[in-house]
């Protein structure tokens, strides 16, 4: 089948481009939008590598949640497009270096890959839906067993990562008044309303 | 014992559920909808629509160019000028109401000595120009032709309450 | 040669067909789902609703869309118009992408796969791009404010949203939505999961910005939300989008807890009539309480909103997920 190969080749432009475009485009709204074209397409690449419930999850907590928090972030911010390019050869010398080096980690990869073609967990396959087990099921059944430690400690890493932002953030004003639903909803009518019998021209 | 009470209903939703019944209950209700050009609503002879000037059972116009009305007028909607016709009686000879001055109070029919100037029940007087709703004294007393019988029956319905 | 013409064009045709059996049903349903709302609506207010173009005001729809068509499309001038033009069809697309994994019957459904409840849920939460994008390309305050109500209310309400369908999958045992029907064979899930069908119903309303919780189009404080500057054909995609999401989600109610395809009583009568038209009564069931709710309720205010997301919804429906964990652990309830 050539479909999968062109199914292949087109994501993995698309994703190539959008990552180009991600740093590239003149307004960081579009880079935003880039970048979740680019989680998109790699989504399609776990599917084609018959990943689904990897792509999903990719599609759900990055695009879904993620992405739109930086949307959120970049939309409201109110970013000077000429400062922000001042200063672009003073640190092109630190990004051109990291760049460099990640592309040339990246190398390593496809290097070890050519020469070593079994044993080793690049090329390992992924188990896929024909053996009975669905790969959701196969990534359960290790997540849960030889790495359940370690998913315990990522949660508790993440429960305190997010206890910290708020601790940092919570701050408690004296003299505010605040809306008591509870005791709203709780007031019945005897406790706020009394009927009295006035007599004309006394008043109460 | 009144506090779990109120837990429970909070809980169960039952404030919610209550309006929905509700609302469910009125989805069957009679439908009040007047199906507009077709049915109309009931009005009232009271009802203060389009102006028009009637005339007596013998033809002859009624106003007698008094002025009252122009005087009372509180949008200044109303302009009047006066002769002496041939056989010497009083007589408009210019009887103008901008209708889009007119604030439909009432006050020029309330003034009006001898019944003459009234606001009829015709509401559907709409047009396409603004120049339409200049009304003069043929087209007042054009609509007074066209709804003499109804004023006639509005003011009667009306006067035992004068 | 033969190998390309049975490989490749004739599966081609066959899907695209299947698409468009799907695809058409639903864009009629959208349009009949409008004249529903406005029928349902009128009753509870004493009204007749549309009753003037064709028998009964049912060529109503038709007539609004073809008035949509011919309007002309206003690109306002400071827009950004790419992305201007790209939200709208987000927006619809994106709510009927998700149609592909719905089984309608058993075995009916276009893409039966492993992860289907997954690939829902995913398509539910990219909804909220093409509200944002609208808010921000249109370069107007109301709209904006109405993209940032609606990003931060959709992202809220997925979460227990997602906490609903962890219940479901718990009972269910499977991601696949056929299996999570055929699991209700005896007990439909909304008997034993009850609180979290109503959470769900509710999450349902507020995911898909339904009255009490249309807050991102708030006419009476942001004019229309997000789509206040669009007009014509682009407006009426976001009309059809927003319908066609209603729709979804009563179909996803449909799925996890109503069960499906199948007859309430698994007895003669009942059993004689198709799955398809059991799933289409549910749906229309779920919906008009949809619109139901849209006739009862008032609005809810926004800091309100965001309590009952995160204060009140999120951890009934955490701890809705150990009790439920908890009972199929400790029953022996383990889904075959």
């Amino acid at each position: 089948m050539i479909l999968p190969a062109l199914c292949f080749y087109m994501f993995s432009a698309v994703a190539i481009a959008a990552g180009v475009m991600v740093i590239s485009a003149r307004n960081p709204v579009h880079s935003v939008l880039f970048l979740i074209l680019a989680f998109l397409n790699a989504a399609g690449l776990f599917v084609l590598m018959g990943a689904e419930f990897l792509a999903m999850i990719l599609a759900i907590v990055y695009v879904g949640a993620v992405a739109v928090l930086f949307m959120f972030v970049v939309m409201m911010l109110d970013i000077d497009f000429t400062q922000a390019r001042e200063g672009f050869l003073q640190y092109l010398p630190i990004g051109g270096a990291i760049g460099v080096a990640l592309l040339v980690e990246l190398g390593f990869l496809v290097a070890a890959r050519s020469v070593t073609e079994t044993g080793d967990p690049l090329t390992a396959k992924l188990p896929d839906g024909t053996g009975g087990v669905t790969n959701t099921e196969a990534l359960g059944q290790i997540l849960y067993t030889k790495y359940f430690y370690l998913f315990q400690a990522a949660g508790i890493i993440l429960l305190i990562a997010m206890v910290g932002a708020i601790v940092l953030t919570l701050r408690q004003r004296e003299g505010v008044r605040r809306q008591k639903i509870a005791s709203q909803v709780a007031r019945r009518r005897d406790e706020a309303v009394e009927i009295r019998n006035v007599t004309p021209g006394t008043g109460i | 014992m009144s506090f779990i009470d109120r837990s429970t209903k909070a809980l169960l939703l039952t404030e919610l559920v209550s309006g929905l019944a509700l609302t469910f209950k009125y989805m069957f209700r009679k439908k009040v909808t007047i199906n507009y050009p077709y049915e109309k609503g009931p009005l009232s002879p009271r009802f203060r629509g389009e102006h028009a000037l009637r005339r007596y059972p013998n033809g002859e116009e009624r106003c007698i160019a008094c002025k009252l009305c122009e005087a009372i007028c509180p949008a200044l909607a109303i302009t009047i000028e006066a002769e002496p016709r041939e056989d010497g009686s009083r007589r408009t000879t210019r009887y103008d109401i901008d209708m889009t001055k007119c604030i439909y109070c009432g006050f020029c029919q309330e003034a009006c000595p001898v019944d003459a100037i009234v606001e009829g029940p015709n509401y559907e007087f709409a047009t396409e120009t603004r120049e339409e709703l200049f009304y003069d004294k043929d087209k007042l007393l054009a609509n007074g032709d066209r709804w003499e019988k109804q004023i006639a029956a509005n003011l009667a319905a009306d006067a035992p309450y004068r | 040669m033969v190998g390309f013409w049975d490989g490749y064009v004739w599966p081609g045709v066959v899907i695209l067909a299947q698409i468009l059996l799907i695809v058409v049903p639903l864009l009629v349903a959208v349009a009949y789902l409008t004249y529903a709302e406005r029928k349902v609506i009128g009753a509870i207010h004493l009204r007749k609703g549309p009753n003037v173009v064709g028998p009964l005001g049912l060529l109503q729809p038709i007539a609004d869309g073809l008035k949509l068509l011919v309007k002309e499309t206003i690109l306002p001038a400071r827009a950004n118009i790419g992305v201007f033009v790209l939200a709208p069809i987000i927006t619809f697309t994106l709510s009927f992408i998700a149609w592909a994994v719905i089984p309608f019957d058993e075995g009916w459904v276009l893409a039966d796969i492993n992860v289907g409840v997954l690939y829902l849920f995913a398509v539910s939460s990219l909804g909220v791009y093409g509200v944002l994008m609208a808010g921000w390309a249109s370069n107007s305050r109301y709209a904006f404010l109405g993209a940032l109500r609606s990003a931060a209310q959709m992202v809220s309400y997925e979460v227990s949203i997602g906490f609903v369908i962890v219940t479901v999958l718990i009972c269910a045992g499977s991601l696949n939505l056929s299996e999570i029907v055929m699991a209700q064979k005896d007990l439909w899930f909304f008997i034993p999961l009850f609180p979290m069908f109503v959470i769900f119903l509710i999450s349902a309303l507020a995911e898909t910005n339904r009255s009490p919780f249309d807050l991102p189009e708030d006419e009476s404080a942001l004019v229309a939300g997000y789509f206040v500057e669009y007009s014509s054909m682009l407006f009426a995609l976001f009309y059809l989008g927003e319908y066609a999401a209603m729709i979804l989600m009563s179909g996803m109610t449909v799925i996890l807890f109503l069960g499906g395809w199948l007859p309430p009583f698994d007895i003669a009568p009942f059993t004689w009539v198709p799955g398809i038209i059991w799933f289409g009564l549910k749906i229309a069931l779920v919906l008009f309480v949809f619109l139901w709710a849209r006739a009862t309720f008032p609005r809810y205010r926004y800091d309100q909103l965001m309590r009952l997301g995160w204060k009140v919804f999120l951890p009934f429906s955490l701890f809705w997920v150990a009790v439920t964990a908890g009972a199929v652990v400790a029953f022996d309830w383990y889904p075959s």
